[in-house]
C-alpha cells in the first residue's frame, strides 16, 4: 500500500485541467463519485418539486399552482426521482466505487464503457431538463406516461420520452458490465458462496437492468412514433388497445421497483452484520432471495391494473404472484432481525439508517400486500394510499438505503469522517419527518382522498397540514445531513482504513483508496462477514 | 491504467448485450401475438398485401450474409486477413443492398397509400392498420439494426485493414459477427410472420 500518495485516487494527475480528469476518467471510483455528485444534485431537486407539491396540498383549491403546473410538478418530481435518482442512485453511483474493491478487481470489466454510460445518464438528464422549457411546456402525464393522453398531449412529453430511453440505454450499458464484471474478475478466493450480499444483490439487478430495460426502451420508442406519424397502435379507434401500452410499461416498470430496491436490500446486509459484530444469519437464504425476487419480481407487473378492465382470471393470477414476492422479501427482513439477535449492537449512523430501513420497509410491505390483493385495491386504487405505501418503499427503503450507504462507505471514499452526533440528530428529525409525511398520506388515502389532483375536500384538510409540515421537517434533516456529510468529507478528521471494523474487501486497502485499487489481486481468504478476520484479504 | 484482454469477458458482455436487444424486439413481438389473436383474418389479409418474392430474396441475402460474416471470422483466425476483409466487404454489401430492396418494399407500399396517415390506409378495418402499422415499425426497427449492423463490420474491415483486428486479437470481428447473426435472426423470425404464416 502506497504511503506516499494519502490522497489515493483523488490526487489530481496536474497533466489536464481537473475537471477533465474526473468526466473523461475510466477509473470507477471516479465514475462512481460523478453518479454520486448527479444523483445527489437530482434528488435535491426533486425535494425541491416535492416540497412544492406539498405546499400546494396544504389547504383545498388552488394555493401556490394551477391545476396544469401541479401536474407538471408532480409530473416532474417523478421522473427526476425514478429515472435520475432512485435507479441509478445505489447502483451506479455505490455499485461502482465498491463492486471491485469488494471483489479485489483493478476495475470493471468495461472501463470505457463505464464512462459511457455516465454521459448517456447525463445526456438524458440534459434533455429531461430541456423538455420543461421548451416545446409544449412540461410534461404533465405523471411519470407513468400512459396512453391515450401522453400521446395526445400538446406538452413537451416526446423529448422527455427520448430522455427516458437514453437513460435506460445506459442503465443495460451498466447492467452488461457489472453481470461481466462478477462473472470473470473476481479474485483468487471470491468464489460465490464469499461474494459481499451486496454484490449478489447488485448481480440480480444487473440482470433485470438487462432483460427488462429494453421493453420500456421499445415502448417509448412506440409512444414517441404514435405522436410523430400516428401508427394506432394503442388507439381504440384504430383497432389498439390502451391497455397493452400498460401491460409492456409495466413489463420494465415493475421490475425497476426491484432494480430500485435491492441493491438498497444489499446496503443493508453489509451494514446489519458490521454493527451487531456477528457474521450474517443465513448469508445463504439472504443471497438466493435477491436472486427470487428478482426472477418473481418481472411477472407481478399486472397487479398496478387491477382495475383497467383486465381479466378477472389474469387479476387473480397476478395477486397471487405478488403475494408470492413478498416471501423472499420477508426472508431478507427475518434473516436481518435474526442477525441482530443476540449481536453487540452499537449505534452509529450507518446501523440507525439501517434499522430504519427494516422499519419502514415492513411497513411499505406490508402496505404492499393490501394493493396486492385485488379486492382491497378496488377500494384504494389512485388514492393517497398508494402514494404512501410507494414512498414507504422507496423512500423508507431505498433512500433510507443510500443515507446509510452515504454514512457507511463515505469515510473510505474520502478517507474522513463526519461529525457522528450530528449525523445521529440528523436521523432522528429525518425519520419523525418522514413519518410525519407519508403516514397521514396513508390515512387519508383509506379515507377515499385521490392522488394526483391539486384540490381535495375540506375534511381531508387536518391530514394534509400534518403531511405538509412533515415535509418541512423532513427537508430541515435532510440539509443537514447532506451538511454535515459535505463538511465532513472537506474537514473530518481522518477516518483510518477500517473505521467500522468489517470484514470485506474494500477496507483491506487504504482510505481513499489508491487508484488502482489493489497493487496484485487479493489471495481472499475467509467469508465476507468473518468479523475475526477483519482487515485481512 | 492497465489493458489486460480478456476475450471471454467481451464476447460474454456481448452476449448480454444481445439478450437486451431480444427483448427490445420482444415488446413488438408480443404486440404482433395479441393482436393476430384479435384479428386473425385482417393479419391474414394485410400478408396477403406483401411482396412475398422480395421478402425471401431478402432471407437469402441476410443467411449469406451471415455465412460470409462467420467465413470472415475464420479467415482472420487462419491469418488469411486478404480473404477476411473480401467477406467483410461481401457482407456490407449484402446488408446494403437488404435495404435496398426493402427501401423498394417500402416504396410500393408507399405508392398504395399503405403507410401510417396514408389515405388508402384509413379505408382499410382496423385490424388491416394495425398489420401494417406493425410492419413498418418492426421492419423499420430492424432496418435499423441492419444499418448499425453495417456499420459496426464496416469499422471492424477499417480495424483489420490497420492489422488491430488480427488472429491474435479476434474479439472486435467476433463481437460484429456476434451481433450481425442477431440482426440476421430476429429477420428470421419477421420474415415467416409478417410474410409466410398468414
Amino acid at each position: 500500500m502506497s504511503q506516499q500518495n494519502d490522497r489515493g485516487f483523488l490526487q489530481a494527475s496536474n497533466l489536464q485541467p481537473l475537471l477533465f480528469d474526473w468526466i473523461f476518467s475510466v477509473d470507477h471510483k471516479r465514475i462512481g463519485l460523478l453518479y454520486l455528485y448527479s444523483v445527489c444534485a437530482f434528488f435535491l431537486a426533486g425535494m425541491v418539486l416535492g416540497l412544492l407539491i406539498r405546499l400546494e396540498l396544504i389547504a383545498p383549491g388552488p394555493t401556490i399552482a394551477t391545476a396544469q403546473t401541479y401536474n407538471a410538478l408532480f409530473t416532474l418530481h417523478g421522473v427526476v426521482m425514478i429515472f435520475l435518482f432512485i435507479i441509478p442512485g445505489i447502483p451506479a453511483a455505490f455499485g461502482n466505487i465498491m463492486l471491485p474493491l469488494q471483489i479485489g478487481a483493478q476495475d470493471v470489466a468495461f472501463p470505457r464503457l463505464n464512462l459511457l454510460s455516465w454521459w448517456l445518464y447525463i445526456l438524458g438528464a440534459f434533455m429531461a431538463l430541456t423538455s420543461l422549457f421548451s416545446g409544449g411546456g412540461p410534461p404533465d402525464t405523471g411519470w407513468t406516461f400512459y396512453v391515450p393522453f401522453a400521446s395526445e398531449t400538446p406538452t413537451n412529453v416526446s423529448l422527455a420520452l427520448l430522455a427516458v430511453f437514453i437513460i435506460g440505454f445506459s442503465s443495460i450499458l451498466t447492467g452488461v458490465n457489472f453481470v461481466t464484471t462478477i462473472h470473470r474478475l473476481r479474485a483468487p478466493g471470491m468464489h460465490w458462496g464469499r461474494l459481499p450480499l451486496f454484490i449478489w444483490s447488485l448481480y440480480a439487478t444487473a440482470w433485470v437492468q438487462i432483460l427488462a430495460t429494453p421493453v420500456l426502451g421499445i415502448t417509448v420508442i412506440l409512444v414517441m412514433v404514435e405522436r410523430l406519424i400516428g401508427l394506432g397502435l394503442f388507439d381504440p379507434a384504430r383497432g389498439g388497445d390502451p391497455i397493452l401500452y400498460q401491460h409492456l410499461f409495466w413489463i420494465y416498470s415493475h421490475p425497476a421497483v426491484y432494480i430500485m430496491v435491492l441493491p438498497a436490500m444489499g446496503v443493508i446486509s453489509e451494514i446489519i452484520p458490521v454493527f451487531s459484530r456477528k457474521p450474517t444469519f443465513g448469508y445463504k437464504a439472504i443471497a438466493a432471495s435477491s436472486v427470487a425476487i428478482a426472477a418473481a419480481g418481472s411477472l407481478v407487473w399486472g397487479h398496478h391494473m387491477f382495475v383497467s378492465g383486465m381479466s378477472d382470471t389474469a387479476i387473480m393470477v397476478f395477486s397471487l404472484l405478488t403475494f408470492l414476492v413478498a416471501i423472499p422479501s420477508a426472508v431478507k427482513v427475518f434473516n436481518w432481525v435474526a442477525t441482530l439477535y443476540r449481536g453487540s449492537i452499537s449505534l452509529e449512523p450507518p446501523m440507525l439508517f439501517a434499522l430504519a430501513f427494516v422499519f419502514l420497509f415492513s411497513i411499505g410491505g406490508l402496505t404492499g400486500l393490501v394493493l396486492g390483493s385485488a379486492s382491497a385495491d378496488v377500494h384504494v386504487h389512485d388514492t393517497h394510499f398508494v402514494v404512501g405505501h410507494f414512498h414507504y418503499i422507496m423512500f423508507g427503503g431505498t433512500g433510507f438505503a443510500f443515507f446509510a450507504a452515504l454514512h457507511y462507505w463515505l469515510p473510505k471514499v474520502f478517507g474522513r469522517m463526519y461529525n457522528i452526533k450530528i449525523a445521529t440528530i440528523a436521523w432522528a428529525i429525518i425519520f419523525v419527518g418522514f413519518n410525519l409525511l407519508y403516514f397521514p398520506m396513508m390515512l387519508v388515502g383509506l379515507h377515499g382522498m385521490p392522488r394526483r389532483y391539486y384540490d381535495y375536500l375540506p375534511q381531508f384538510q387536518n391530514l394534509n397540514v400534518i403531511a405538509t409540515v412533515g415535509s418541512w421537517v423532513l427537508a430541515i434533516g435532510l440539509l443537514l445531513m447532506f451538511a454535515n456529510l459535505y463538511r465532513g468529507i472537506r474537514r473530518g478528521t481522518a477516518a483510518g482504513n477500517n473505521p467500522w471494523q468489517a470484514a470485506t474487501l474494500e477496507w483491506v486497502v487504504t482510505s481513499p483508496p489508491p487508484g488502482e485499487n489493489f497493487s496484485q489481486p487479493p489471495q481472499v481468504t475467509h467469508d465476507p462477514y468473518d468479523l475475526q478476520q477483519a482487515g485481512k484479504p | 491504467m492497465t489493458t489486460q484482454r480478456d476475450a471471454f469477458g467481451a464476447r460474454l458482455g456481448m452476449w448480454l448485450f444481445l439478450f437486451s436487444e431480444l427483448l427490445l424486439f420482444g415488446g413488438l413481438f408480443l404486440l404482433y401475438a395479441v393482436y393476430l389473436a384479435r384479428y386473425p383474418s385482417e393479419f391474414a389479409a394485410g400478408g396477403q398485401q406483401l411482396d412475398t418474392l422480395l421478402g425471401t430474396g431478402n432471407t437469402l441475402l441476410l443467411i449469406t450474409s451471415s455465412l460470409t460474416v462467420a467465413l470472415a471470422l475464420s479467415a482472420l483466425q487462419q491469418g488469411r486477413r486478404q480473404l477476411c476483409q473480401m467477406l467483410l466487404c461481401a457482407t456490407i454489401l449484402a446488408s446494403l443492398l437488404f435495404l435496398t430492396i426493402k427501401g423498394i418494399e417500402w416504396q410500393a407500399k408507399f405508392g398504395h397509400g399503405l403507410f401510417p396517415g396514408g389515405a388508402e390506409l384509413e379505408t382499410l378495418p382496423a385490424g388491416q392498420q394495425i398489420f401494417f402499422s406493425l410492419y413498418f415499425v418492426t421492419t423499420g426497427l430492424h432496418g435499423l439494426h441492419v444499418l448499425i449492423g453495417a456499420a459496426l463490420l464496416l469499422w471492424t474491415l477499417g480495424l483489420t485493414r490497420k492489422g488491430l483486428v488480427s488472429a491474435e486479437n479476434p474479439v472486435m470481428l467476433e463481437n460484429s459477427a456476434l451481433y450481425w447473426h442477431l440482426v440476421d435472426l430476429i429477420w428470421i423470425f419477421i420474415f415467416p410472420l409478417y410474410y409466410l404464416l398468414l
